[in-house]
């Protein structure tokens, strides 16, 4: 079985789009159901910062990419237990649309399959030169001292 | 030569599978580069059992060696394959519907 690039789920709110937007693009919003704690702003090219008390205090910056009133909320996210500094990213992306009984909101995460081989080489070679110019500094303080 | 994603995380999870080489991988993260020898004594597993075990994990990507000098192989665990494998697990970890259920609550009932 391949790895599931894309999540999606589609529900059916009794609810009009305005007050489903607001649960989805402010920071009271996504702090009543989404994470503990939120800030920053949320609007395309700035980042909010959230917090999960009950996760362990697991922390995730999401960079906020498309806000199109009332129809499309869009964020990048580190991989969920990736070590910190590695820079895949999953898009999150919430779309609106009106049904006769409310919103359809439909949510989709993509990018679980990426391997960017050239994050993989370029990362795992970085690494490795990362440590031993460390060592070597090491190394080098050690001799002087 | 691009590797593949899946076949990347399914040799990880079928090297993981085994006892003996979660135990090697574990001992090689603890103390670092070991030696055959280093890790049969560890790990109370014949030597001819650890090669066997080692050269599956090379194959898999998850263990590097090199000639530390003369006949001493120094064997290392590689973590890349293993962040390949993590986004598997994130995706099989992603909790959307725990999420939605709470925005779904939120919105029929929000606190006032």
């Amino acid at each position: 079985m391949p790895i599931p690039n894309t999540i999606t789920r589609t529900l059916d709110l009794a609810h009009p789009q305005e007050k489903v937007w607001g649960a989805l693009t402010t920071l009271g919003g996504l702090t009543a159901w989404f994470g503990s704690h939120a800030d920053g702003e949320v609007a395309p090219g700035h980042d909010v910062h959230m917090r999960w008390e009950k996760e362990n205090n697991m922390e995730s910056t999401l960079a906020i990419k498309v806000v199109d009133p009332m129809s499309v909320f869009a964020y990048c996210w580190g991989i969920n237990g990736a070590p910190e500094g590695d820079p895949r990213r999953t898009y999150v992306e919430f779309a609106l649309e009106p049904t006769a009984s409310g919103t359809r909101l439909t949510v989709t995460e993509s990018g679980f399959a990426q391997l960017p081989d050239e994050w993989l080489e370029a990362s795992y070679q970085g690494n490795t030169e990362g440590w031993k110019a460390e060592l070597g500094e090491l190394v080098a303080y050690l001799d002087a001292a | 030569m691009r590797p593949d994603p899946e076949e990347v995380s399914a040799s990880v999870f079928a090297a993981l599978a085994d006892t003996n080489r979660r135990a090697i991988l574990a001992s090689l993260a603890e103390h670092g580069a070991s030696t055959a020898t280093d890790l049969s004594g560890r790990l109370s597993i014949t030597r001819q059992g650890i090669a066997k075990h080692l050269a599956l994990l090379a194959d898999a990507g998850l263990v590097t060696s090199d000639a530390g000098g003369g006949r001493r192989v120094l064997y290392r665990h590689r973590s890349e394959p293993i962040k390949v494998a993590q986004s598997y697990l994130a995706a099989l970890a992603a909790d959307w519907d725990g999420s939605l259920d709470r925005l779904a609550a939120f919105l029929a009932d929000p606190p006032r």
